[in-house]
Formats: C-alpha cells, sequence, structure tokens
C-alpha cells in the first residue's frame, strides 16, 4: 500500500509527517535543525528517501542538508554558494545599483532522474547545480548573464529564486521564476535564458507590459502537459499554452487574486488550486475565513473549498511554497500556513483537517507517494 | 614549538552543528591569530565553514562576534596576536551569536 510524506519547513525547523494511504493519521517528527529557518525540502524523485534540505540562519547563513533514509538522519553537505565570475550589480529597491550578494537558498529541485543532481533557486537571484549530491554547487551563470539581471528588482521578501520547474518530457526544458523580475525558460539545458513574460500586466512599475520586473509568485505545471503553465503573480492568476511564450489572465471569478502558491492536482491538468490572500499589504484571508480555490477548467472558473477550514476569525498566510500534491487516487492536497497549520485534504480539496495546529509560522511544504 | 592547543567557546547552534559539547580544542601552528584559530576550527569542523565568516570574502558574519579575557576582538585586526592567556590556554577564544531580535 501507498504511503505519503509531507516535508515541512518552517521558520524553527523541519518536521517530517508521514501516513498510510489513508491520510488519516499521522506521525510527526522533528523539529529537526530546531530554531534555523528551513526555507525548503524537498526529495528526489529519482529516489525518494534521498532528501535535501535548505537551513539558513541570520546569524550563521546557509547549510545545506541531505538525508538518505527519508528524513530519519542527516548530514551537512557543501554551503559554498559563490557566484560566477564578478558578480556585478541588481538594482536596488531605490533603483541604485546594489551588488549582488549571496543570502540563503529558497528552493532545491532535485533532478528527475539523478539523486545527485539538485538545483538551487538562491538569493540575490541566481541559479545554482550540484552534480556530486550537494557536496559542491556552481552557479548556472546564463540565467543572470542574460542581460537583463541588472535591471532586476527585489520584491518585499528579497530578489529571490524560488521557483524551478524541470520538463519531464525535454530534458533541456527548465522554467524558473524570480521576484521581482519574473519568469524565465531555458531550452538549452540552463546555457541560455528567455524572459517569458508577454502578457503580465503589473501596475507600479513603470512599464507595466515590460519584458522582466514582474513579480512572480509561483508557477506550476501538470507533469503530463509540460507546455502548459499556471502561474500566481502578486495580483492576477495566469496561464500558458505555450511554454510561457504568452500568459493570458485566469482570475476569473476569485474574491482576489492575489495570492502566493498555485498548484496542479496531479491527475487532472487542468484542476488547479489557489490561495486568496485579501491584499498585499494585509496577507491574510478575505473576511477572515481561509478558503483554497479549486477551478476544474483550468482557471476562470472558481470554486471555494472550505470544509474543514477555519470560516472565521482566521488571518494567516500560505507561502509560495506551501502547498503540494500527492498523487494517490484520489489525489491529496496539503498545504502550511504562517500560524502553524498543516492541512491536508485527502479528496483533492473536497474535505480537509489539520495535520497539525501549532508547529512554527510554515515556510514550505512538499508532498511524497512512496510505495510500500 | 609544536601546535598549541587553543580552547574555542561556540554558540549553542554551532555546537549542535558540529556535534560536539562544551568546549573545542583546536590545533594551531605557528602565530595564534583571530585568523589562525579560525582557520584551524574550521579545518578540524569543515561544516562551520561560512556560518562565522563569509566563504569568500572571509568577513566575520554581521551577527557573530569576537571575545577573549573580557574584550571584543570583532573589529580587531585577524592578524593581531590573541591574548597570551588564550595562547596558553587558560582562556577560551569566544565565538558569540549576537543577542538580536527584541
Amino acid at each position: 500500500m501507498s504511503r505519503v510524506r509531507v516535508l515541512v519547513g518552517t521558520r524553527k525547523g523541519a518536521f517530517v509527517l508521514e501516513s498510510d494511504g489513508k491520510r488519516q493519521k499521522w506521525d510527526v517528527s522533528g523539529p529537526h535543525f530546531g530554531g534555523w529557518e528551513v526555507y525548503h525540502l524537498k526529495g528526489s524523485p529519482a529516489d525518494p528517501n534521498r532528501l535535501y534540505a535548505s537551513q539558513s540562519s541570520g546569524w550563521f547563513g546557509q547549510i545545506i542538508q541531505r538525508s538518505n533514509d527519508g528524513g530519519k538522519t542527516w548530514e551537512a553537505v557543501g554551503n559554498t554558494f559563490a557566484y560566477d565570475g564578478v558578480p556585478g550589480t541588481h538594482q536596488w529597491y531605490d533603483g541604485t545599483p546594489h551588488p549582488w550578494e549571496f543570502k540563503r537558498v529558497w528552493h532545491l529541485e532535485p533532478s528527475l532522474t539523478d539523486p545527485d543532481t539538485v538545483y538551487a533557486g538562491v538569493e540575490d537571484a541566481a541559479l545554482f547545480r550540484t552534480t556530486d549530491g550537494g557536496q559542491n554547487w556552481s552557479e548556472m551563470p546564463g540565467l543572470r548573464g542574460h542581460g537583463s539581471g541588472p535591471h532586476w528588482q527585489p520584491g518585499a521578501g528579497g530578489l529571490c529564486l524560488h521557483t524551478i520547474l524541470l520538463d519531464p518530457s525535454n530534458a533541456k526544458r527548465m522554467f524558473i521564476a524570480i521576484s521581482a523580475a519574473g519568469a524565465f525558460r531555458t531550452d538549452d539545458g540552463g546555457t541560455t535564458w528567455l524572459p517569458i513574460n508577454r502578457g503580465l500586466k503589473s501596475q507600479g512599475i513603470p512599464n507595466e507590459e515590460a519584458e522582466v520586473g514582474h513579480c512572480v509568485h509561483r508557477i506550476a505545471m501538470h507533469r503530463s502537459r509540460p507546455s502548459v503553465l499556471f502561474m500566481q503573480k502578486h495580483w492576477d492568476v495566469m496561464r500558458s499554452d505555450n511554454a510561457g511564450d504568452s500568459w493570458t489572465e485566469v482570475s476569473g471569478n476569485l474574491p482576489t487574486d492575489f495570492g502566493f502558491p498555485i498548484d496542479v492536482h496531479a491527475h487532472e491538468p487542468e484542476t488547479i488550486y489557489v490561495v486568496p490572500i485579501k491584499s498585499d499589504s494585509e496577507h491574510y484571508p478575505p473576511d477572515g475565513r481561509l478558503r483554497v480555490y479549486r477551478s476544474r477548467t483550468g482557471g476562470n472558473e472558481w470554486e471555494a473549498l472550505t470544509n474543514g477550514l477555519p470560516q472565521s476569525n482566521c488571518y494567516v498566510n500560505v507561502l509560495r511554497d506551501a502547498m503540494s500534491v500527492d498523487s494517490l487516487d484520489k489525489c491529496g492536497i496539503y498545504f502550511g500556513t504562517s500560524g502553524g497549520q498543516v492541512y491536508g485534504s485527502a479528496d483533492a480539496g473536497d474535505t480537509w483537517s489539520a495535520i497539525v495546529r501549532d508547529l512554527p509560522p510554515v515556510v514550505s511544504v512538499e508532498a511524497q507517494t512512496l510505495d510500500g | 614549538m609544536g601546535d598549541l592547543m587553543i580552547r574555542v567557546a561556540l554558540p549553542a547552534h554551532l555546537r549542535d552543528l558540529a556535534s560536539v559539547d562544551g568546549e573545542v580544542v583546536v590545533e594551531v601552528a605557528g602565530s595564534v591569530t583571530q585568523r589562525t584559530v579560525l582557520d584551524a576550527l574550521e579545518a578540524r569542523y569543515p561544516v562551520l565553514s561560512g556560518t562565522i565568516r563569509d566563504h569568500v570574502t572571509l568577513k566575520r558574519r554581521p551577527f557573530v562576534r569576537f571575545f577573549a579575557c573580557g574584550q571584543d576582538l570583532s573589529h580587531e585586526p585577524l592578524d593581531a596576536l590573541l591574548p597570551e592567556e588564550v595562547v596558553g590556554g587558560k582562556e577560551p577564544y569566544l565565538i558569540v551569536g549576537a543577542m538580536a531580535g527584541g
């Protein structure tokens, strides 16, 4: 019988939640790396017991941890993230040039085929890769070398590369997203990159349809249709049917189209999920009601999923990496909140319950579906 | 003269990271300075590389401070000799995580 493991990164450590395929009773272990911020953990699709974790601290910097036994034990691996060549400058908040400085790893994306190969999205925005299980990290310099780098400007959370999507059908194609530069695609394994932001409109930037400068919060794809992308932008939910060459808005009847995470049902490529947040200055759900919205039509037509979620006095946020799906039948979906709750649904969002309620603020959630 | 044994006190999070309890002792050959002690510490415990000073610039991380014998050495030259009490093993070299954040 299949099992599910949910990896939870929080402001004060990592937690591992495990259940059988019924997903009713959960074992919780942790905190791992207690007291440290864990922006992200993720398992290798090629070896689900090989996990990688980004552990960081304002005091002591960046650590990368690796587990070979599904999170029971961990070992620190390489933590040198040195930019390739002379780093140069990007724009600071006031528009002045600011030197590129490594701050932390936001997202770790293991290769689909090799447990020792992992991509890391970092702040200040750049893409790194290891091919030796995390011992050594090298920048893939083509991204910052694309030419627009000096014009990238940080979002409120920093100039972070937070999303990495690997195309299961084309090993040379990859998508990434940066706040607040936008989305980029490579078709040659990372040597060269193309900004893919046509159709995005962002009020408040000098040219609201600029090639770069958009605050993309998250991109998602279904592995069976890797040219169809869904995006939660700062404001607006968007979709692309041509691998990002152009985007159209699909916010439809959402109560607000601001938010952070977006994800796709494991078995229904047109079923997508978002968590609407009232605004960029409030960062909590509208009306104090925590609602996941589901569209079964790839956007535009949305339904509120509320069964089991708090519908009064709820003022938590759900961050961009804090939603994930498993691939059981029925599809399970999980998300974590700034209030320390991790909610799970074993029926594609129809009903929800809290797996844990009192963790530190949740930064990331990743679900793994395991055999046996 | 053989290598000198220098006592180093680490903050709790770095003790956990290095899997040690209490003070550690590192061997330093030649002059005992902040730089040679930190070099020896990182060589003995590679997991600490980058946690006290930047990998590339070797600058002290902003919320880390260095003390010995009641003195704040955080802004002293890295190549200045450490006090005799540290060299002789009477006092530890203290690496401290700043109390910050309210």
